[in-house]
């Protein structure tokens, strides 16, 4: 079967149904969701705590609540969503291929295609943690959906590798539900999770995290029964001597999450090494024409108000592309400079209207420094940061006014030292 | 007078705060940078309060999840979960449906989701 869409979005978490409902609002009629689970809101379904949407909705809203705001303006907009559809395949003149239990396999010739995939956890498997392989070890966002969708606690006494934002959300929950956690390890110096996360979830509950510290050995036959844990030197290797053994029946990783990207390579979009994402212009549009990212597919994202944001940019965009408002392009590279990990929008095309919000991440904690963006020995846009982490994106606003000043490439860096 | 520690979560900074604290007031606060520090601190020492979220077995079997319509005392937090793990819905359930009046001092359990079709 083979049927037409203006826009096909392929994701129906946060960021397509933001992108969705955007999309229509800026006049396009014609756009279909596809969504791989049974019901729409994404990840968010599981993130049962509070904190979401205190950018954007100034309260603080836990994840169901924030997915159901979005599916009812889906809704209202009598947005067509087809759930338990996995696409299978995307080509880069926008064919989509999906498949579900009712219509069989399919394909749409799109219009536009917004990507909104979201990403995926690292696993034990990419880090080569030594040991046995018994049952007890899950991805911390596995052990979420077990306790918070299904009801079943995995385990009673846990260690936690990682310090990422669901690591520390899953010490606090299983430490309500009754287990005992009895450490958190980071191999790095400081954790990747958000400052509110360390407080309300460990410290409250007199958790331990153990910075500079990994798993070096998982134990147990059937079961895990317990981990050990050492100290690790400046290159991120274990120190010999520094062993502590932790008596557990469970182990989560909390290790990264994983831009979901299958389908953009295999429709031969070009990947940011930065990011993990596809590379795109400041209206979220790969090198393909006509194909858009945004969310977690493109950048992983702290905060879902993020999300949102950027996946308005990609509807909006795609609402243009599919009315005709595709222009010619005078692209320019936009590149890290020191201190900055990555930069994205990766181009900037300077016919574009609208101010350019660059979002960036550092390389490491940095005090009383500035954050400039910088093209052809002209500073663009600057300002001071009396703070600046890796575990929390940054952003710099470059003025629409500026975007013809930009002359080769434009460069985001850190300086240390304020700047004036 | 005790003196209390507490990290700062208002922004990426967290301070280190120390707080003096007599009559369960706080009369001093150390190590913060700004003012929204030491009302952070201010706040913390006297009561911590929390909401608390969580998800209930609904009577057909289903998970629903809640969370408390108003901030609890953090030292009562794990004896308002057991009273949480005891409530089960039946029927259908929408966002905002108050599943257990007064669950706890001046707080309903509300749910946050509606029920799955």
């Amino acid at each position: 079967m083979k049927t037409e869409n203006a826009i096909v979005i392929i994701g129906g978490g946060p960021a397509g149904l933001a992108a969705a409902v955007q999309a229509y609002d800026s006049g396009a009629r014609d756009i279909l969701i596809l969504e791989r689970e049974p019901r729409l809101g994404g990840i968010l379904n599981q993130c049962i705590h509070n904190g979401f949407g205190l950018t954007r909705f100034k309260e603080s809203l836990t994840g169901p609540e924030y997915a159901r705001r979005f599916e009812r303006a889906v809704r209202e907009r009598n947005i067509r969503a087809m759930t338990d559809t996995t696409v299978l395949s995307l080509t880069r003149d926008r064919q989509v291929t999906a498949v579900n239990a009712a219509e069989g396999a399919f394909t749409v010739r799109a219009g536009a295609v917004i990507l909104a995939m979201g990403c995926r956890e690292r696993s034990r498997g990419a880090l080569n943690v030594p040991g046995t392989r018994p049952a007890g070890i899950y991805s911390a966002g596995t052990a979420q959906k077990y306790v918070n969708l299904k009801g079943y606690l995995p385990g009673k006494e846990v260690v936690i590798l990682g310090s990422g934002d669901i690591g520390l959300i899953m010490a606090r929950r299983m430490t309500l539900e009754g287990a005992k956690v009895r450490a958190v390890c980071e191999i790095m110096p400081y954790s990747s999770g958000l400052k509110r996360n360390i407080v309300q979830c460990l410290d409250d509950f007199g958790i331990p995290l153990y910075l500079n510290h990994t798993i070096t050995k998982i134990e147990g036959e059937k079961r895990v029964t317990g981990v050990v844990v050492s100290e690790v030197d400046g290159n991120k290797r274990p120190i010999p001597g520094t062993e502590m053994h932790f008596d557990c029946d469970t182990v989560l990783f909390s290790v990264g999450l994983i831009p979901e990207n299958e389908l953009t390579k295999s429709a031969g979009i070009p990947l940011c090494a930065g990011t993990r994402g596809a590379a795109v212009y400041q209206n979220r549009e790969t090198e393909a024409p006509g194909i858009f990212a945004c969310g977690n597919v493109l950048q992983v994202h702290d905060l879902v108000d993020f999300v949102s944001e950027e996946a308005e940019i990609a509807g909006r965009a795609a609402a243009e592309f599919v009315s005709g408002g595709a222009g010619e392009r005078d692209a320019a590279d936009c590149v890290n400079g020191k201190n900055v990990s990555y930069v994205l929008p990766q181009k900037i095309d300077k016919n574009l209207r609208g101010d350019v919000k660059l979002f960036f991440r550092v390389t490491g904690t940095f005090r009383n420094c500035t954050v400039l963006a910088e093209s052809g020995g002209k500073i663009l846009a600057g300002r001071k940061r009396r703070i600046a982490v890796p575990g929390e994106m940054e952003t710099l606003l470059l003025p629409a006014e500026k975007l013809k000043e930009i002359e080769g490439e434009l460069v985001v860096r850190l300086e240390e030292e304020s700047w004036k | 007078m005790e003196i209390k520690h507490l990290t700062c979560i208002e922004c990426p900074m967290g301070c280190a705060l120390e707080a003096g604290v007599e009559d369960g007031r706080a009369v001093y606060v150390k190590g913060n940078s700004c003012p929204r520090g030491k009302m952070y601190a201010e706040n913390e020492v006297v009561c911590p309060m929390r909401v608390i979220t969580s998800s209930v077995r609904a009577a057909d079997g289903r998970m629903i999840s809640v969370k408390t319509s108003a901030p609890v005392k953090k030292s009562e937090m794990l004896e308002v979960m057991k009273k949480i793990n005891a409530v089960h819905p039946e029927g259908r359930v929408r966002l905002g449906d108050v599943l257990a009046a007064g669950i706890a001092d001046g707080a309903d359990l509300v749910a946050t989701d509606d029920s799955p079709l």
